[in-house]
């Protein structure tokens, strides 16, 4: 008998293999006979009679071509995937560490006062809820710049789930282990620093991870409405250019990508877990 | 000046009344001491306010009224003088056994440097036979283990007042005996004042020098102090056989039994009036400090020639 591990590939191998059949099989078209081009056509290039979705072998063969050459940058319109995804994961991760820098302190005096977490609960209660993309109007208007209110758009969408697990991470904090800083004369910031942040890292670490997956949806978006660069204008500029076989390639791209980013906040939060 | 090194001078512990209930009080006017250098247990029954004066002491709550003196001053908010072991361990889990103590060394005396505090913390996690465990994490550790980090922690900051929250209330019969004996053999290498709180009678008689008997709250008062007069050195299998050991166990079991309930709610006395169910004289009072005890003598005629 196999090992579960091995067991599992498999079956993935197999899925993939057959789904990736039956998707080739049904965009299938025999190729048609060459007729006479007509004018129009002519002018156009000669496209197939009807749009189809692309088969699997004309995405892998693009994605072997962009891979290739991820970093080609021929002007406004035309660069390489690794840029436009370059541009996308700089504008999350710097939307997502400006609201890390101050979601995780605010969240600090939340949860450590309940004064503070009574005052300001109705705010976070009603400004979490709001679609991240409907800031965008306002943010390009007061920011004037279209990068920017993408970052802010970012900031706006990843500060509330670490903001909510700090505040939560850090009032739930065992008072036991309080007591323990409390019985050996701990100033404030000590406790702060020795106690309740390893005890509440792996709580805050969780919305961190959160905070980064709601981050790498939302640009998509963002870029689409903002243009210029990132994978959200790759995207939407490939459907403008009815190139299907590059809309799917990005999507697999912007999966790929989300998967290493959360594969990466996963490790970090493996490391400050502990059993208790 | 007082004669006690811990006086508990008329302490009062009163809740304010919750939606027109009467005040909830806790105790009132509560008086009593700790000499230096002694090991003291308290034994009541749950509710009546033990671990409340347990926090008092540890300065993690307030008293109503009254003061708590210590060595000469009054006791106000937590202090590194005195050492608390608290009935789940309360280990930090993220830390290693060796980091625990480590974390309260390092509270303890802030300069020095990082080799002085593993090597005194160390000693001391070695002290309470945790060789080959420095580096675990208290969830990889049983509880008894578990335990002798946190008392080995309380012991490492030599503090001048030792305080016991029911520490072997968890633990198995066969544990917690063990490490009964140890607690023992740590607190008489160190000279440390010890305040206990416990259930358990037969530990009280093995570890204290004297036992608090407090009846049942609210309006709880201390009704006694109890002389433990058996020698020491003590061992769990020699205590049993100590003629004063039944003498002292009835007359505890029988305050918890029955006379906690009767005197619940009686006049406070000014001091635990002390009483003496052991067969010793009161002006002897076999203690650590007195000579060490000829081991080959057998033990009858070593009790034979105290009570001369």
């Amino acid at each position: 008998m196999l090992p579960l591990n091995l067991q599992a590939l498999l079956v993935s191998v197999l899925l993939l293999l057959s789904l990736l059949g039956l998707w080739e099989w049904a965009v299938y078209a025999p190729a048609t006979e060459q007729q006479e081009l007509t004018e129009y056509e002519l002018l156009m290039g000669g496209g197939e009679p009807q749009a189809r979705v692309p088969p699997p072998s004309a995405v892998l063969g693009r994605a072997v071509e962009e891979l290739s050459n991820p970093f080609y940058d021929a002007g406004p319109n035309d660069k390489g995937i690794g840029i436009q995804l370059g541009y996308s994961i700089g504008r999350v991760l710097s939307g997502y560490f400006l609201a890390a820098l101050i979601a995780i302190p605010s969240g600090f005096v939340i949860g450590m006062s309940p004064l503070m977490y009574r005052a300001l609960n109705p705010y976070i209660q009603v400004l979490r809820p709001v679609s991240p993309l409907a800031w965008m109007p306002l943010a390009l208007f007061i920011i004037q710049d279209s990068t920017a209110s993408a970052v802010f758009v970012i900031f706006i969408c990843s500060i509330w789930p670490m903001l909510i697990n700090t505040a939560f991470g850090v009032a739930s904090v065992r008072r036991d282990w309080i007591n323990v800083a409390r019985t050996h004369e701990l100033g404030r910031l000590r406790t702060a620093f020795t106690v309740i942040l390893p005890a509440a890292a792996p709580t805050i670490l969780t919305g961190m991870r959160i905070s980064i997956g709601i981050a790498w949806l939302v640009i998509v978006a963002a870029e689409m409405l903002v243009g210029g660069t990132g994978i959200g204008y790759y995207v939407w500029n490939e459907w403008n250019n009815l190139d299907l076989t590059s809309v799917v390639f990005s999507i697999l791209m912007i999966g790929l990508v989300g998967m290493v980013l959360d594969l990466a906040l996963s490790f970090i939060t493996r490391s400050v877990q502990y059993a208790d | 000046m007082s004669r006690y090194f811990l006086d508990i001078q008329r302490l009062v512990k009163r809740y304010p009344p919750v939606r027109g209930n009467a005040p909830l009080t806790v105790f009132e006017e509560l008086s009593f001491g700790v000499e230096a250098g002694r090991f003291v247990c308290i034994i009541g029954h749950s509710g009546c306010g033990k671990s409340t004066i347990m926090n008092i002491l540890a300065g993690l709550d307030q008293p109503t009224g009254g003061a708590v003196i210590m060595d000469g001053h009054e006791l106000s908010g937590p202090s590194l003088e005195r050492g608390v072991v608290f009935q789940n361990y309360s280990l930090l889990p993220w830390r290693s056994a060796l980091g625990n103590v480590a974390f309260a060394v390092r509270a303890r005396w802030p300069r020095w440097s990082r080799q002085q505090v593993t090597e005194h913390s160390l000693r001391y996690l070695h002290m309470v036979g945790l060789n080959g465990h420095e580096y675990s994490k208290p969830a990889q550790l049983s509880g008894g283990m578990r335990q002798r980090v946190s008392i080995a922690r309380a012991f490492a900051i030599q503090p001048k007042l030792l305080l016991l929250d029911e520490p072997f209330g968890a633990l198995d019969a066969l544990t917690r005996g063990m490490i009964q004996e140890e607690l023992l053999q740590v607190w008489g290498q160190t000279n440390q004042t010890v305040f206990m709180i416990t259930h358990d009678v037969d530990e009280a008689i093995l570890l204290a020098d004297r036992v608090l008997l407090m009846t049942n709250g609210p309006n709880a008062r201390i009704a006694e102090s109890v002389v433990v007069d058996i020698p020491r050195p003590r061992e769990r299998g020699q205590v049993l056989h100590d003629p004063a050991y039944y003498a002292i166990r009835n007359h505890l079991v029988e305050f918890l039994i029955t006379r906690s309930r009767e005197l619940s709610g009686a006049e406070q006395p000014a001091a635990p009036p002390p009483a003496q169910p052991g067969l010793y004289p009161p002006e002897i009072h076999p203690s650590r400090d007195a000579a060490p005890v000829d081991e080959t003598v057998p033990l009858a005629a070593r009790r034979a020639s105290l009570v001369r």
